[in-house]
């Protein structure tokens, strides 16, 4: 089973290790004030592919469970986006400590501060939603229609929104942001380091899911024992 | 006397000799125009809330009035589209389902919220113009977008009330549902409407099909997931 087996692990570490190293190391290109800042791109943008994949898997989970009513499903669903919330908080931090020296204040209602926001918003919605039913058989089909439905609408949101609001970040609307760090013309030093920490951090994301899934097994386990 | 109970038995047995989506539609309709209290209600709260906002700000400024005036709307969107599934007992639904489908079902109910939500929505146009002045430059371009405004808040509310009924919940776990998921029509809402301010506006067409566009998503979604909803 994909789950337990270990190489995909062993190789998300590694990939943190040399992220968690030369990262610190790496040459990097002194861009108007963001000077060594620049470093936190291989953790601050790591989450928010992080989160993406895993409100995705959430919703394939959501999408099989409506297609075939396995618990299983239901559980993986949950569990994917209990830890896809997780690092949208720790996105949001990052961010917040990085605009707070480049662009001055933890918060500046730029549209991808407020997409991670809503996207927040909209998966504790989900927990109350789950929370509010005790019947686990109508809770677990009810909430997989809210996961579809929001994240059906969450996704062109985060498309539409840069267009109604200014941007600081790289590629926004309004202000340049910060020339050398779109995601086009990257440093090709930084490259190397940018995306391997995607992938390792993607990785250790779906590691701790499978984790949060394991125990929740045993849990039941336990209570049915 | 002819009682709601009788209407709704002739509604519900023509149900099955016409289209079913007209047919459900009427019934809505036919209720809505006789239980009246429900619509009195609504009326109320849109009466008395732009009233007391009458009394707390005066006449604001155009930004103002114009966040104020979605904000309202989004408020009375959840009021009015909460009781929609709320009404039809479990036998009802049951038989509803069997003789017209969850589709025709959930197609009737988008459609009535709809012209019930442009019906409030056009109302408290003109008491925000009573009570808060009218700084509107074009109102007939700003009535025809807050006709469509309250239909794309009636579409997702609409579906978000199925989800909060199924749940056995009000119309508050409805609000913490909805509001993150409307805040894309809000802002396009808002960004449109200030071309009846008189500013100019580029890319005006992009936005208002950016809204359609929404509004079908929204539409297909709910036809797509809810059979899964109420299969039992």
């Amino acid at each position: 089973m994909l789950m337990r087996a270990s190489w995909w692990k062993i190789i998300g570490v590694l990939l943190l290790l040399y992220t968690f190293s030369w990262g610190f190391f790496v040459p990097v290109p002194h861009i108007g004030n963001l000077y060594e800042t620049i470093r936190n791109l291989f953790f601050h943008v790591p989450m928010w592919f992080t989160q993406l994949t895993l409100i995705s898997i959430s919703l394939y989970y959501a999408i099989k469970f409506l297609r075939n009513p396995q618990p299983q499903y239901d559980l993986y669903s949950n569990a994917f986006a209990q830890v896809g919330i997780l690092f949208g908080m720790l996105g949001l931090v990052t961010g917040a400590i990085w605009a707070n020296y480049t662009w001055g204040s933890p918060w500046n209602n730029d549209p991808k501060q407020l997409g991670a926001a809503i996207a927040l918003l909209i998966y504790l919605a989900y927990f109350v939603l789950r929370n509010s039913m005790t019947d686990l058989d109508k809770r677990s089909r009810v909430a997989a229609v809210y996961n579809i439905f929001a994240y059906f609408i969450y996704v062109p949101m985060i498309m539409i929104l840069p267009r109604l609001t200014e941007s600081l970040h790289p590629g926004g609307k309004g202000v340049e942001g910060n020339p050398g760090l779109n995601g086009a013309d990257l440093d090709p030093a930084m490259r190397l380091v940018f995306w391997p920490a995607v992938i390792g951090w993607i990785l250790l994301g779906v590691w701790i899911s499978t984790l949060v899934i394991r125990y929740k097994n045993l849990e039941e386990q336990k209570i049915n024992a | 006397m002819f009682t709601n109970h009788d209407a709704e038995l002739a509604t519900i047995n023509s149900v099955n000799t016409k289209n079913p989506f007209i047919a459900l539609f009427k019934k809505d309709l036919l209720l809505e125009i006789r239980q009246q209290y429900t619509l009195y209600g609504i009326l109320l709260y849109i009466a008395s809330t732009i009233f007391v906002l009458n009394l707390a700000m005066g006449s604001p400024d155009d930004k103002v009035w114009n966040g104020l005036f979605w904000i309202i709307q989004l408020f009375i969107c959840v009021n009015a589209v909460a009781k929609s599934f709320l009404q039809e007992s479990r036998g009802r639904m049951l038989y509803f389902y069997t003789i017209a489908g969850a589709p025709h079902f959930i197609l009737a109910k988008l459609l009535f919220n709809a012209v019930l939500m442009m019906a409030m929505s056009i109302i408290s146009m003109l008491l925000f113009a009573l009570l808060l002045g009218n700084p509107l430059v074009h109102i007939g371009s700003f009535l025809l977008l807050v006709c469509l405004g309250g239909i794309s808040l009636s579409l997702v509310f609409t579906f978000l009330a199925a989800i909060a009924a199924r749940a056995q919940q009000n119309a508050a776990l409805m609000a913490i549902m909805g509001f993150p998921l409307i805040i894309p029509q809000v802002l396009l809402l808002m960004k449109i409407s200030n071309i009846a301010f008189g500013a100019v506006q580029s890319g005006l067409w992009s936005l208002m099909g950016l809204l359609l566009l929404l509004d079908l998503l929204v539409v297909v979604l709910a036809w797509i997931l809810f059979p899964f909803l109420w299969k039992d």
